[in-house]
């Protein structure tokens, strides 16, 4: 009987919390509904004209899919938190910081791949161009992981409050208004006709500065937050 | 301030056979206290597990006796004092997911897996023996074997108790053995199965510190008490 | 608290810390309306008008001090949380939680004061220039830090939740602010930034100086007014305050 090998951790949790969600599949599809409807109102809000559409597609698609990342996240400990599991957890020895990433793995999985695949479809609404909707789909595959991990932060600092899901919203927005900002404006350049690279790399520097740097202070987070 | 006092063993119980070995503690405490909010639960509490001992924590509710036990598994940091497991801090032990099995209050099985999937990951995480055969021995000395495949949201709280109790089955070397209130919920049967797996865990050198009420706990057991009222922080 | 293993933690003690503040404050008082004083009428009477922006720069007076101090003092809540956090320094998170609300005070003001800069020189009331954006990112920033310490009962858990969340953020500022740059310059080709301000002649420089002066001697006594009620709080318990409280009812 070793202590437990980082990877089996990180694989057991990781498919734990897929089967979790496969169980509850209609809890796991609803950041997917929100985004859907979400996004369909800014039609109706603005006017149905394309060319503003066009216009505003990059930067509301984004926005509502930043909306919907944070939408489940907030639980993503609560609940192994009042069953006991995440004191289990944290028992085992294993590192904690592997512990926030394959939560945040999972979370990415269930709630950021998804609108990876959804985003673009909903593109069609707002006639963007083919290039555009590639890019799209790219952006948000760089973008969402950073997402989920900003998030687990966020779920992580406030653990077992009363208003966490607004909470973790409030603190999470601001750090993520860079990955909007990167992410939108890859689209739009694109849609201008220019080239999308230099945001697409920015958008990879900040996936893997986030994806290096919020698993330890998500694990310090746990660690406050459980004291 | 008072000081723990570990009582000897109570005179309402047999006297110990030399049949268990006091020797180095597994783990001791020093000078441990406890804060919730901004009072103090505790202080100056010393305690001491050998193999081959039990200790069981005795207090009033809200006394600290859970924030004791999850202090000595060192999942929370105390105010003031230190937990050693042979020596090392335990919060920096590599020994202690090896060594120590803490079972909380809570039994951290999900709801939506069966009583297998949840006994299988909490033993796989702490890198115990997780294949189906073992989760199923263990199910079955608990009786709960019919309830394998059954959703833990379906059972009763008696029965996820005796499914988070299974984890001690599969435990075969002198361990650890830090249970918060493990036999609440349990019918007469779960008692005598529990009682009997802390007598043989004992037998073979383990140690437990455990939380619960006396009526349960069997007269064979050599138990010592702490008792956290005679510790209370003025 | 280990003794004093290090002269630096001397006044790390709350009643020291209290008694300090204490006898600082008349003389902080005094320096913020001097130079306030002093400043504000250079600024306003001395200083020579602007040929592009008339009269109305002045109010740039108010503003960039207000945006110097609400970036200091986030800067400055960020390393005493995280010193309360690292060494388990209880004043050093007091002093954090104190600063707080002051930080959210300048960043307001200087939003206000952008707003009003921007209406006689652009004729509407926010500009969505990277300055301003920045300003109002970091308002953001100091609602959130607020938001979770007072969520969260447990005084000790809130100071460090709060701790790595400044810290987060204050990591982030140099990110968010290059990216607000960009989508700035990225969506308006022709820069409309605040940064038109009229050059400085020694005067003007002079009044911006000593305005910021009087900021800081204002932060500083407006925190340890703040942070002295916080430590009074949370000793409640300890003899000194005891004494105090004694002390203060019998002198009534």
């Amino acid at each position: 009987m070793s202590a437990t090998a980082s990877p089996s951790l990180f694989g057991a949790l990781f498919v734990r919390d897929l089967r979790l969600a496969l169980r509850r599949r209609t809890e796991a599809l609803l950041p997917i509904g929100f985004f859907v409807v979400a996004v369909a109102l800014f039609p109706l809000g603005v006017g149905p004209e394309p060319q503003t559409l066009r216009q505003i597609a990059p930067g509301v698609i984004w926005v509502c899919a930043l909306l919907a990342a944070m939408l489940s996240v907030s639980q993503l400990y609560s609940s192994d938190h009042a069953d006991g599991t995440l004191e289990q957890l944290l028992m085992t020895g294993g590192s904690t910081t592997l512990i926030a990433a394959a939560r945040a793995a999972a979370h990415w999985t269930l709630t950021g791949l998804p609108l990876v695949v959804a985003a673009p479809l909903f593109g069609l609404l707002f006639d963007l161009s083919a290039t555009a909707l590639r890019v799209l789909a790219l952006t948000l595959l760089l973008g969402t992981p950073v997402l989920s991990l900003l998030g687990s932060l966020g779920a992580a600092l406030t653990l077992g409050l009363r208003s966490a899901s607004v909470l973790v919203i409030l603190i999470v927005l601001p750090l993520s208004i860079p990955v909007l900002i990167f992410g939108s404006g890859a689209v739009a350049a694109v849609d201008a006709g220019q080239a999308a690279g230099p945001h697409l790399s920015l958008l990879g520097a900040l996936l893997i500065v986030t994806a290096l740097g919020v698993p330890p202070a998500t694990a310090a987070a746990l660690r406050i937050s459980t004291e | 301030m008072t000081r723990a006092v570990l009582s000897a063993v109570p005179t309402s119980r047999p006297s110990v056979e030399s049949t268990f070995t006091f020797s180095e503690p597994h783990l001791a405490a020093r000078g441990l206290a406890c804060r919730r909010g901004t009072q103090l639960l505790f202080e100056k509490v010393d305690l001491a597990l050998r193999p081959g001992e039990l200790v069981w924590l005795r207090g009033r509710n809200g006394r600290g006796k859970t924030s004791l036990l999850r202090l000595v598994a060192g999942i929370s940091t105390p105010e003031a004092g230190e937990v050693l497991l042979d020596g090392t801090p335990i919060a920096a032990s590599d020994e202690r997911s090896r060594r120590v099995v803490y079972l909380g209050h809570q039994h951290a099985l999900k709801d939506d897996l069966t009583s297998a999937e949840a006994l299988e990951f909490l033993l796989r995480i702490h890198g115990r023996p997780s294949d189906r055969a073992s989760v199923l021995a263990a199910l079955e000395h608990w009786g709960m074997l019919a309830h394998a495949n059954a959703w833990v949201r379906r059972l009763s709280q008696g029965q996820r108790r005796r499914v988070a109790l299974a984890r001690l089955v599969g435990e075969t070397h002198a361990s650890l053995w830090l249970l918060d209130e493990p036999f609440d919920a349990l019918d007469t049967d779960g008692v005598q199965r529990l009682n009997a797996l802390l007598l043989q865990h004992l037998q073979r050198g383990g140690s437990v510190l455990l939380t619960g009420h006396q009526a349960t706990l069997a007269p064979a057991l050599p138990a010592r008490e702490l008792d956290l009222d005679d510790c209370a922080a003025a | 608290m280990s003794g004093q293993r290090l002269r630096f933690f001397t006044f790390a003690a709350p009643s020291r810390f209290y008694s300090l503040s204490g006898s600082l404050l008349p003389w902080l008082w005094a320096a913020a309306a001097l130079l306030a004083a002093v400043g504000l009428y250079i600024g306003f009477f001395v200083a020579p008008t602007d040929a592009q922006q008339g009269e109305s720069y002045r109010i740039i007076f108010i503003h960039v001090p207000a945006a110097w101090m609400s970036m200091i003092v986030y800067l400055a809540m960020a390393a005493w949380a995280a010193i309360g956090w690292i060494f388990n320094a209880r004043m050093a998170s007091m002093l954090a939680r104190a600063l707080a609300p002051s930080g959210m005070v300048f960043t307001l003001i200087a939003l206000a004061t952008g707003s009003f800069w921007g209406k006689p020189a652009w004729g509407t009331w926010w500009v969505w220039d990277a300055r301003l954006t920045s300003e109002l990112i970091l308002l953001f920033l100091y609602v959130g830090y607020i938001a979770l310490v007072e969520a969260i009962d447990d005084v000790r858990r809130a100071d460090h939740a709060g701790a790595l969340l400044a810290i987060v953020g204050a990591v982030n500022v140099p990110v968010i602010y290059f990216s607000v740059r960009w989508w700035n310059t990225l969506h308006q080709g022709a820069t409309i930034t605040m940064s038109a301000a009229p050059k400085m002649q020694s005067t003007m420089l002079v009044a911006m100086l000593l305005l910021t002066f009087a900021f800081w001697a204002y932060a500083f006594a407006v925190v340890f007014v703040r942070a002295r009620a916080i430590v009074l709080e949370r000793e409640h318990d300890a003899e000194w305050v005891r004494g105090l409280a004694l002390a203060t009812r019998k002198s009534t």
